[in-house]
């Protein structure tokens, strides 16, 4: 490591600041309170400065880099959303305003719940939840109260293919309910002969992803809603893959009930690192009245007097509550609305459609290089196999980790599950050929060297201040504090 | 590639082994499981005296890849746990059959091994994927 701990930099006694003279008197502060020794950091501001800004340098981020990591959308995030959440009247905003002094910020999260309900076919929009997780499970939560507001609680089991996130087991887990996996056919898609297996009035709905984490639209995605809704089950979309559909495919058309959408993927507020996101959840009119809230609505329409709508916020009539303090992470609202703003409706559909375009095209040139488990046209994103003919004993990791040697952030890792040495790559629609380019090269160059050098590609990444690092003993050790946490002194 | 499938034993499509001694039986994971998951770090253990049904989970192997559950090739009653695995993981990958196995078992019905693969089939299936 390059960069020193804060702790093993500076000496006794240095300080950031002085403080002035205390000009009230001392109190005595409670002897239980008391420790001998304060373990801080003793260092002067340029000291604190230098430090972390070495720190952030060593980062690998979308402003730095290509970022192909699978199911995450790491696409570009536009430097007018920052501009626009920091406008004075948005940044400035205090939390505990009246409805009346928060129009302006009220109306924007109307227009973006309109926006997100025009996209996706769905009647009803919450932009509350704070992350996709947290959307996934208000919509697993909705799912459940509507059965229950029918009395029908033997409704206890979820449907998830074995291709999902692990955040939709959790889910399902976290709700209450009980997770049921599905196998996949051999093309990636739901077997429904299983489905049809678990089909009874046991089942409380199913959670998929569309398109799948393998990157493929499921061809049978319109039997699989019709029989989950036969059997008296809800389908929830979990709309993490997105990106490939904007101004393409409506899931409330389709026959979804509920979804959640990542504004940190699809819609480009920081993602990773840069959060906090947005996973708001859209519902058909049988489930909106399940939503979380409080949403921000109309509450006056314009008439004689006043040119302009009053806007309020509204909790929907049967809403499963709150998942947030307030109005949920706004400054994401911003972003996203100015995202949606700039592009506009036909614009976002050349997003989805450059998104596409993009990974076929590595897809198609990394063919032949790589096995394709799954090999057919692709929606945003697509998975290979870390492995190389010639070349045994070389795994997916070895490649993901040379890959940092080329400046290049390695692709998902051994997800989804069930494909063998699973590498998840995404491009996104804002990476231009000659960036597409110079991946594609490096992945072949990596294929080569596998063959001819496997050894450089076991002990990389090379390049980094950090070598190989040691992920079993990371694992069976967990020690996370760099240092002896003091034991306090005194009291119980 | 191929892997060790000894000729003693059934397997699971899920890649447990069963290896029946009479009234009782070991369990434990394939070689190819234990190649697949890579370095394991954590295992999740029953209980003694606990039962289980065919197919029914009875603990978890952690690696750094990957969690996957364990499954019970016949249904039965654990009568002995490996505990040296929960120090020593790792044994499962260096010795899958031998002493990194992870339970055993009273047998509850030993026809229920008929629908297992034998080592040429389970091979074959390794092979296949």
């Amino acid at each position: 490591m390059t960069v020193p701990l804060i702790y093993d930099i500076g000496s006794p006694g240095r300080m950031g600041t002085t403080l002035p003279d205390v000009e009230v008197p001392e109190t005595e502060l409670p002897k239980e309170l008391l420790r001998k020794d304060l373990d801080l950091p003793e260092v002067s501001e340029l000291q604190a400065v230098r430090h972390f800004v070495n720190l952030s340098q060593l980062n690998h981020a979308i402003d730095t880099g290509f970022y192909p990591l699978g199911s995450c959308t790491m696409k570009y995030n536009p430097k007018i959303n920052e501009d626009m959440a920091r406008l004075a009247g948005y940044a400035h905003l205090h939390p505990l305003t009246d409805e009346v002094g928060s129009q302006g910020a009220l109306a924007l999260m109307v227009q973006l719940q309109e926006w997100l309900g025009e996209l996706s076919g769905f009647q009803g929009v919450s932009i509350a939840p704070a992350a996709g997780a947290q959307g996934e499970l208000a919509g697993i939560l909705m799912i459940r109260a509507y059965h229950q507001s029918r009395n029908d609680k033997k409704r206890v089991k979820i449907l998830v293919p074995d291709s999902a996130h692990g955040t939709n087991p959790a889910t399902v887990t976290m709700a209450g309910l009980q997770a049921v996996e599905l196998p996949s056919d051999k093309h990636g898609e739901v077997d429904l002969n299983a489905l049809r297996s678990a089909l009874d009035d046991t089942v409380a709905g199913m959670m998929i992803t569309v398109p799948s984490t393998l990157g493929v639209f499921d061809s049978k995605i319109a039997d699989v809603i019709r029989m989950v809704h036969e059997a008296g089950g809800l389908m929830y979309m979990d709309g993490a893959n997105m990106n490939a559909l904007l101004g393409i495919v409506k899931p409330g058309e389709l026959g979804f009930d509920v979804m959640h959408y990542n504004l940190h993927k699809t819609f480009s507020t920081p993602h990773g690192g840069g959060g906090p996101g947005c996973g708001a959840v859209g519902a058909n009119e049988k489930l909106m009245p399940f939503l979380p809230g409080p949403i921000a609505a109309i509450t006056e329409a314009a008439n004689e007097e006043n040119d302009a709508p009053l806007y309020g916020l509204v909790m929907p009539k049967k809403s499963i509550g709150r998942m947030k303090a307030f109005q949920g992470n706004f400054g994401m609202h911003v972003r996203a609305y100015t995202y949606m703003r700039v592009y506009g409706g036909e614009g976002l559909r050349e997003v989805s459609r450059h998104a596409v375009l993009n990974a076929n095209y590595v897809r198609a040139k990394l063919r032949g290089v790589y096995p394709m488990p799954v090999d057919r046209i692709c929606g945003h994103e697509f998975v290979m196999s870390g492995t190389v003919e010639g070349a045994e004993g070389i795994h997916a990791l070895d490649i993901s980790k040379r890959l940092m040697d080329y400046g290049i952030h390695p692709p998902t890792n051994y997800f989804p599950l069930i494909v063998h040495e699973a590498l998840l790559i995404e491009p996104t629609e804002t990476e231009d050929k000659a960036t597409l380019d110079m991946f594609i090269d490096a992945m072949k160059r990596i294929a080569q060297e596998a063959k001819e050098t496997p050894d450089l590609l076991h002990s990389a990444p090379h390049t980094m201040p950090v070598g190989r690092v040691d992920e079993v003993r990371a694992a069976k050790q967990l020690v996370l504090c760099c240092r002896p946490i003091p034991e306090p002194e005194g009291g119980d | 590639m191929s892997w060790n499938t000894p000729a003693e034993l059934k397997y699971m499509r899920s890649d447990e082994y069963l290896k029946l001694e009479g009234e009782t039986a070991t369990i434990g994971i394939s070689d190819y499981a234990q190649e697949q998951l890579n370095d394991i770090v954590f295992i999740e253990l029953p209980d003694v005296g606990a039962e289980f049904a065919k197919g029914k989970s009875f603990g978890t192997v952690e690696s750094v890849k990957a969690a996957s559950d364990l499954l019970m090739p016949v249904g039965g009653k654990v009568i002995a746990v490996n505990d040296k695995l929960k120090d020593q993981p790792e044994l499962i990958n260096s010795s899958p059959y031998g002493d990194g196995w992870i339970i055993k078992i009273q047998v509850g019905d030993a026809a229920e091994a008929n629908d297992l693969m034998d080592a040429a089939a389970y091979a074959a299936y390794c092979a296949s994927r």
